[in-house]
């Protein structure tokens, strides 16, 4: 079997008293679709934040690709896509500036940017817009370019944070359809999310409660494992464990 | 009237958490204060000298003497000619030069003309002026004094300056600095704040609740108003213990003309808040549109006698230029509302314009 | 790098599309130079003047009659005594009184001397001292006229020795004609590129960061170094236009000097900028929000304007302040502006200032570089 895409071992981060995130240990193979489930403020993000590299651990550690996010942070970077919750493009750029842009960052050549704008701009639907600035494109769009760009450059392992809050239905499943194709070619995907009817879409999830890991598996093996029929009662009973499933 | 009071509230508690900002709002003043004081002088001492004395005698040493003891001038040399002196100026390193002729005590004693000439660094046309003036008069002394009888006719001028005295630039300036800082500070503050909650989307929520768009106006202003009353006390005080800037006037009317001030340069803030799409946009313009014509157009450094009159129409545009009259007025001259009404009422007139405009274009901006 | 190069050309992309910053980044700069030049004088022309003539004699009617003959004074006023002179300043209708006593011409023609009274304005200071300077100026030419014309009868004396008055020749280099544009509006180009300048970087790193976009940034394979230098390059080519513009005004419209070489001028220019713009990027670092930022960067500006020698000479600053003012960088520059524009200096006089800055530009670099942090601790 093939190195796990992404470990951590007792990850932690505190900010003065508060531990945001308590020592969470998991593992992600190669090819997953990993979902981190939790409340607001349950430590998803934050988490995720350490994984990726702009929030520096308090104690623990952590490997993504092969590379240890403390020692050897650029060789991360340079094998890891990003969305995060505000999809982060430049709304004063074109669509295909925003894509140049990162492309040159990742060292993508000008040749490849060419052709891989052309193919993302023809799998989204965006041909007749590449030249619109991102602030007149519609949430949907914005969200499918974002997470392109997060792939323009082939990486092993993409993040994405949030990346469907505030978008309408269709878009969602338009949307998953391409996390499955990415991964289906080999890249791994975590990505957070409070939907819950998403977390039936992921192999295998993680529920965070203030800062600990409550619960880990397959959808299944989850529900299992806390006695509850759906996640929705799986979630209840890990956040509030008076309630009565 | 409640909703109004509690949105005051927020407005002041978002500024006072805000440490960074409330620590430079206060600090700034008074560290302005002091850096004028001490340190921006508009009179020139110290000026490097250089005498060229080819034939050096009694009545040259003399000459050497006063100026070498002399506050205001530095001599760096006395050399026997003029070679070489042409590049010390270059380099700065001498501003001025008095080449004297060859036997001077011999010449005066004889009653001949004495040629002397005195050059000086005029790239700066006013301390150019400054020091030629100080140097002519060390040379008048001086001859009057080596020439043997009666010497010259002379007119003696005796000079009273009215109001500053010592020419003390602490005098000069704070009255400018006051006005210039409320300006700079209340007219950037206003702009922030409304843009910012423009570009947040507050302002909808805001528009959405019970109070009406003036009084959401009115009530981002209102801690500002404070602020600004804060700024002024602190440069007041810091101005009078440190520098001994006399306040002549009434401190009542000082304060209020100040209270007046600050409502113009807050609705010279709405304004600018108005036409900037965001942020960024509105603080350049408050800084970068407002600093330069401010120091240059009220006559806080450059007399306003001096300005072309093209320009003298232009500075009355300038709501500092007005303010500042009045500041110096009851600080330096001890002046009152009668001879201060008009310049008042100009400030009256021009706050109620910027009022009435702004507020209309932010209804219109926010329907 | 060509990572570096991408930053550089999105920068360019988004600064160019804002119409509104476009027009700030030029048109505030050059529209102030081109009204502000003319406004930055300390020239006084037509004091308003008031005469208290107790002697009217011809001698003093003379005098009165010189003061009005220059273009430098106008007399509005005239009065027997000295009631309502104080009036008169306090409500501005006069800068200056001149009071000629009652034994004027007396005075002159039996001891050589006679006092005057000259009471100034000098609420506004600068005025009061250059008032002064062409009072006297007139006095003493009317002085030397009246010696030439006017018999003397010296008490004590049987025969009148008249002696030559002093044959001073004055000249004033650089400036003979008191232009003060000359002076000014190299100092103003100056600060004017650099106000925007300044603003402009200091809200730019603050502005990505409450964008996101910057968190985009951090998490690509970006060094700091591309990042400082992606950002400075652009603003760096741009106030290197803006100050070309500026010199292009400076010498069409204005006439100002040229005598040194533009070389040295454009070179510490280049040297400057990258001082000035890497103070406003590190500001950008230091700072969590637009506003804050603006703020520090208005701070500093007005701190470092007031110190360089661009309104007030620096070496009329006691000994401490010029000695702070040695890490002014606006001062260095306008230093080396005026030094080579007006007295046509060379690399002899501005080669140490702008090995100066060059030291600075790197070090602030560094600072930047250094305190800009990819991931948070």
């Amino acid at each position: 079997m093939s190195e796990p895409a992404i470990t951590a071992r007792d990850l932690t981060r505190r900010f003065g008293s508060f531990t945001a995130v308590n020592a969470i240990t998991f593992e992600v193979e190669q090819g997953e679709v990993f979902g981190f489930l939790g409340a607001n403020g349950a430590g998803k993000t934050t988490a995720m934040r350490m994984l990726i590299g702009v929030l520096q651990p308090t104690s623990g550690s952590a490997t993504v690709a092969g590379f240890d996010i403390k020692t050897q942070p650029e060789q991360v970077r340079r094998r890891i896509g990003y969305m995060s919750q505000k999809f982060s493009l430049y709304e004063d750029l074109t669509v295909r500036e925003n894509i140049t842009l990162y492309g040159g960052i990742y060292g993508v050549s000008n040749q490849d940017i060419a052709t891989r704008t052309g193919e993302i701009l023809t799998r989204i639907g965006l041909e007749h817009v590449g030249n619109e600035l991102v602030r007149e494109i519609p949430l949907g769009w914005k969200q499918q370019l974002a997470f392109s760009v997060a792939l323009l450059h082939r990486p092993g392992v993409v993040f994405l944070d949030e990346p469907t809050s505030g978008v309408d239905p269709i878009t969602r499943r338009r949307f998953w359809e391409l996390i499955y194709e990415t991964a289906a070619q080999g890249t791994t995907v975590l990505i957070t999310t409070h939907y819950l009817d998403e977390a039936e879409y992921c192999r295998r999830i993680s529920i965070m409660v203030d800062g600990a890991i409550a619960a880990m598996g397959t959808p299944t093996e989850v529900r299992q494992a806390v006695g509850a029929a759906t996640l929705d009662d799986v979630f209840l009973k890990l956040t509030r464990p008076g309630a009565a499933a | 009237m409640r909703a109004f009071l509690g949105f005051v509230r927020k407005e002041t508690l978002h500024l006072l958490r805000d440490r960074q900002t409330l620590a430079i709002l206060i600090l700034f003043p008074v560290v302005q204060v002091l850096i004028f004081g001490f340190a921006v002088r508009t009179d020139v001492e110290d000026i490097a000298i250089a005498i060229v004395d080819p034939t050096p005698d009694i009545a040259t040493n003399q000459l050497r003497e006063r100026v070498a003891t002399s506050d205001r001038f530095h001599l760096v040399e006395v050399v026997p000619g003029t070679q070489g002196l042409e590049l010390e100026f270059r380099r700065g390193t001498i501003r001025q030069a008095l080449v004297l002729p060859r036997d001077v005590e011999r010449k005066l004693g004889r009653g001949d003309s004495l040629p002397v000439q005195l050059l000086t660094d005029g790239s700066d046309p006013n301390t150019g002026g400054i020091m030629q003036g100080y140097a002519t008069a060390i040379l008048q002394r001086w001859y009057r004094d080596a020439v043997p009888a009666g010497g010259p006719l002379r007119i003696e001028a005796e000079t009273r300056l009215r109001y500053n005295p010592t020419l003390e630039s602490a005098y000069l300036f704070v009255p400018g600095l006051i006005a210039f800082v409320l300006t700079i500070m209340s007219a950037l503050m206003t702009a922030i704040s409304i843009t910012r909650e423009k570009e947040t989307g507050t302002m909808e929520m805001l528009l959405v609740s019970p109070i009406r768009p003036r009084a959401i106006v009115a009530g981002k202003v209102i801690p500002y108003i404070v602020l600004g009353f804060i700024g002024v006390v602190l440069v007041l005080v810091a101005a009078r213990t440190v520098f001994g800037v006399p306040l002549q006037g009434s401190l009542l009317l000082l304060l209020a003309e100040s209270g007046l001030y600050i409502l113009t340069a807050l609705a010279l803030g709405i304004v600018i808040s108005t036409r900037a799409p965001n942020q960024r946009a509105a603080m350049i313009a408050a800084l970068a549109g407002l600093m330069m014509p401010t120091l240059l157009l009220s006559g806080f450094i450059f007399p306003l006698d001096s300005l072309p009159w093209p320009l003298q129409w232009l500075s009355s545009v300038v709501p500092a230029r007005w303010f500042l009259t009045i500041v110096r007025g009851v600080m330096l001259k001890g002046a009152g509302l009668a001879t201060l009404w008009q310049e008042t009422l100009i400030l009256i007139g021009m706050t109620m314009f910027l009022l009435a405009v702004g507020s209309r274009k932010l209804a219109i901006r926010l329907d | 790098m060509r990572t570096t190069f991408f930053l550089v050309r999105k920068e360019f992309l988004q600064i160019f599309r804002d119409r509104t910053t476009v027009f700030q980044i030029f048109m505030i700069p050059v529209i102030q130079l081109l009204i502000l030049a003319n406004a930055a004088t300390f020239d006084v022309k037509r004091v308003r003047m008031l005469v208290v003539d107790e002697d009217r004699t011809t001698v003093s009617t003379g005098l009165v009659e010189r003061l009005e003959g220059g273009r430098q004074f106008r007399v509005v006023r005239y009065e027997p005594s000295d009631v309502g002179v104080d009036y008169a300043l306090l409500d501005r209708q006069v800068t200056a009184v001149l009071h000629i006593p009652r034994r004027f011409e007396e005075d002159l023609v039996r001891r050589g001397r006679a006092p005057v009274q000259l009471v100034l304005n000098s609420e506004e200071g600068a005025t009061a001292g250059i008032v002064q300077s062409y009072a006297t100026a007139i006095l003493d030419s009317y002085a030397r006229e009246l010696d030439r014309t006017l018999p003397t009868v010296r008490a004590g004396s049987s025969t009148v020795r008249r002696v030559a008055p002093l044959d001073l020749r004055t000249r004033r280099w650089y400036n003979p004609t008191r232009n003060y544009k000359h002076w000014m509006v190299p100092a103003l180009m100056v600060s004017l590129t650099t106000i925007i300048g300044l603003l402009l970087t200091a809200q730019n790193i603050v502005r990505e960061n409450e964008l996101g976009t910057l968190e985009q940034l951090n998490v690509t394979p970006m060094t700091k170094l591309q990042f400082i230098a992606g950002k400075l390059i652009p603003f760096w080519l741009l106030a290197l236009v803006i100050f070309s513009l500026g010199l292009l005004i400076g010498r069409l419209v204005f006439g100002i000097p040229m005598r040194g070489s533009l070389l040295l001028v454009y070179l510490a220019a280049a040297v400057y900028l990258i001082v000035v713009l890497g103070l406003g990027l590190w500001i950008s670092t230091i700072t969590r929000t637009q506003q804050q930022a603006m703020f520090v960067a208005f701070f500093m500006i007005l701190i470092f304007l007031l110190m360089s020698g661009l309104f007030t000479p620096v070496e009329s600053m006691p000994k401490w302040a010029q000695l702070v003012a040695e890490a002014n960088p606006v001062k260095h520059f306008v230093g080396i502006m005026r030094a080579v524009l007006v007295r046509g200096a060379g690399i002899e006089t501005v080669g140490r200032p702008i090995v100066g800055l060059a030291v600075a530009g790197i070090g602030v670099l560094a600072l930047a570089v250094l305190r800009y942090r990819k991931s948070v601790a």
